[in-house]
């Protein structure tokens, strides 16, 4: 087990006149290794739990367990927590600040007081992990693509060597190809390192094409927690909270209401070809 | 004539060494002629770098060229005494709403710009509550935007421009950072705006569902427009969209796919309803 979520609330501004219940009862566990999506509308509680995950955020009532141990605990050592569970956020890329890429990813390590061999042992292997072209690392973060500033920053967490890596929205403003590029490394580096990996997104495509489970939030709440083919499956309830399935579930919908004989659970639009074809018999 | 023109734009990023002396020479954008009608809803798609952003900001005069001419209502954006003409007729609409908002109550920084055009006070409030109705935000009008989430906050700088009654709006990738029900207000609102009011727009989008809805798409590559046409001439070219790293919608793609091995859709379906209906057809 990583990280168990016991009953977890979190109100913001409790006391001012903006009190928000923004996690109410949020109840679940995280294994080692899995990739889970975490998808939701703006404002449902997806940043604040994620917040919570790192203890960044305390949480009003509740407790969070991180390898077994109450990270609310009045001697837990939160540093080493937020070094575990690493933290990328929306346009990491603002983050990028020192002269060259590789000084800028050995900040993390070099904050958790490592020798600075080990630092750029660390630096070295993460920029080889995001697929940094060799060529770039001594030169300006501020002079790489949206793409590859964006990889650079998110070495600087990998540096660190986290159990657990969050991506807040990894591909906003990328083009699908950055897009695919970015969540393709994400992958590899998930199967490489046994890294247990939270992907936050509004792409229901990419969720689908990447995630073995989804968790889905609603109004500060879990609203489901299960495996794509299963959430996805309940797309007209998804569409009330302001989500939507994958476009290719709709059109296996359309077609199975419509007398085709096919694969309604679809979620890609490999799987949605091939169970076409076969309804062809080809 | 068209509201919007370009005449062999070309600008040029220039990056000096440390003496001033030129070190590179970049082309964000090369020879490019466009011309948009009054009242047209256009989308302009390509991979990062491809000069989209650079080619925007030329229409309201953020950028100036480097050769060549832009011009709005037939003024021409290097004309000075022309600026706020051009900046009030060209509302613009960039990715990140934290860059955009300045006031510290919703409604306050909506009526801002009207405000800045000496509108009186009465229509001020009244293009405010218009504006915010518009985009779905009236129940937040007395909110400090901080307390709003991106999407939100996102739809607050819409508007705002929508608020000056500019005729034409351009939007530099709006939805990239919102769910898809903020997407989908705010594509809905702009096709309302283009529709109803008029309004010119040009969208800058990575989202290929909604180029599918413009009126006509432009597709840039190194700086110049590569295609040009309807969203279906456009998205029926599978392999060319490819090539320059594009995707196209996945109703589309799915028909390209069906369509090479065997299955006879046609290549140029845009939605999944045009999809179910023609496999449908086949079945």
């Amino acid at each position: 087990m990583s990280i168990i979520l016991d009953k977890v609330n979190y109100i913001y501004g409790e006391g001012s006149g903006f009190v928000k219940h923004a996690l109410k009862d949020v109840s679940l566990a995280v294994d080692k290794n899995e990739f889970i999506g975490l998808i939701g509308h703006t404002g449902s509680g997806k940043s604040t739990l994620t917040q919570i995950f790192n203890g960044l955020l305390r949480a009003t009532s509740g407790d969070v367990y991180f390898n077994g141990d109450n990270i609310y605990d009045k001697d837990y050592d939160m540093k080493k927590l937020r070094s575990k569970v690493g933290l990328v956020f929306q346009y990491p890329e603002h983050q990028l600040f020192e002269t060259t890429v590789f000084k800028d990813v050995c900040f993390g390590p070099k904050n958790l007081g490592l020798d600075k061999r080990e630092c750029e042992l660390r630096a070295f292997e993460a920029l080889e992990l995001v697929g940094m072209d060799k060529e770039l690392f001594y030169n300006s973060p501020f002079e790489l693509s949206g793409g590859q500033k964006r990889r650079a920053a998110i070495a600087g967490v990998i540096a660190m060597k986290p159990e657990v890596l969050i991506l807040d929205e990894p591909t906003a403003g990328l083009d699908p190809q950055g897009r695919d590029e970015i969540l393709d490394m994400v992958k590899a580096m998930h199967e490489q390192t046994q890294m247990t990996v939270i992907l936050v997104s509004h792409s229901m495509e990419d969720v689908a094409k990447y995630v073995g489970r989804i968790l889905v939030m609603n109004d500060g709440c879990l609203m489901y927690d299960d495996t794509p083919r299963e959430v996805f499956a309940h797309y007209r309830e998804l569409e009330k909270i302001g989500l939507a399935a994958p476009q290719v579930t709709y059109i296996m919908h359309a077609l199975k209401e419509r007398g085709m004989d096919v694969d309604t659970d679809a979620i890609t639009i490999e799987e949605g070809f091939r169970s076409i074809c076969k309804a062809f018999g080809r | 004539m068209g509201i919007v023109r370009t005449k062999d734009l070309v600008y040029e990023y220039i990056k000096r060494d440390e003496d001033g002396n030129v070190e590179a020479v970049n082309k964000a954008v090369d020879n490019v002629n466009i011309d948009i009608e009054p009242g047209q809803f256009i989308a302009i798609l390509g991979h990062n770098g491809s000069g989209k952003s650079t080619l925007a900001k030329h229409i309201n005069a953020l950028l100036l060229p480097t050769e060549g001419a832009v011009y709005v209502e037939d003024m021409s954006t290097q004309d000075e005494d022309k600026l706020w003409d051009i900046r009030q007729n060209a509302g613009m609409i960039f990715q990140n709403p934290d860059n955009q908002i300045i006031g510290t109550v919703v409604q306050e920084d909506v009526g801002f710009g009207p405000e800045n055009l000496g509108v009186p006070t009465d229509e001020i409030w009244q293009r405010v509550g218009d504006a915010l109705e518009a985009v779905g935000m009236t129940a937040y009008r007395e909110y400090s935007p901080n307390k709003l989430s991106g999407g939100q906050k996102q739809r607050v700088a819409i508007a705002g421009v929508v608020a000056m009654k500019p005729k034409c709006i351009i939007m530099d990738e709006p939805t990239a950072m919102l769910d898809p029900n903020g997407r989908r207000e705010v594509i809905n609102t702009v096709m309302e705006l283009n529709r109803k009011e008029k309004v010119t727009i040009i969208l800058i989008t990575h989202y290929m569902d909604e180029a599918a809805r413009a009126d006509k798409i432009f597709v840039m590559d190194k700086g110049k427009v590569v295609m040009e046409g309807t969203p279906r001439e456009i998205f029926s070219q599978v392999e060319k969209m490819q090539a320059i790293r594009l995707d196209v919608p996945q109703a589309t793609e799915l028909a390209y796919m069906l369509n090479k091995s065997g299955i006879p859709v046609p290549q140029d379906v845009l939605t999944p309803e045009e999809l179910v209906d023609e496999l449908c057809r086949l079945y």
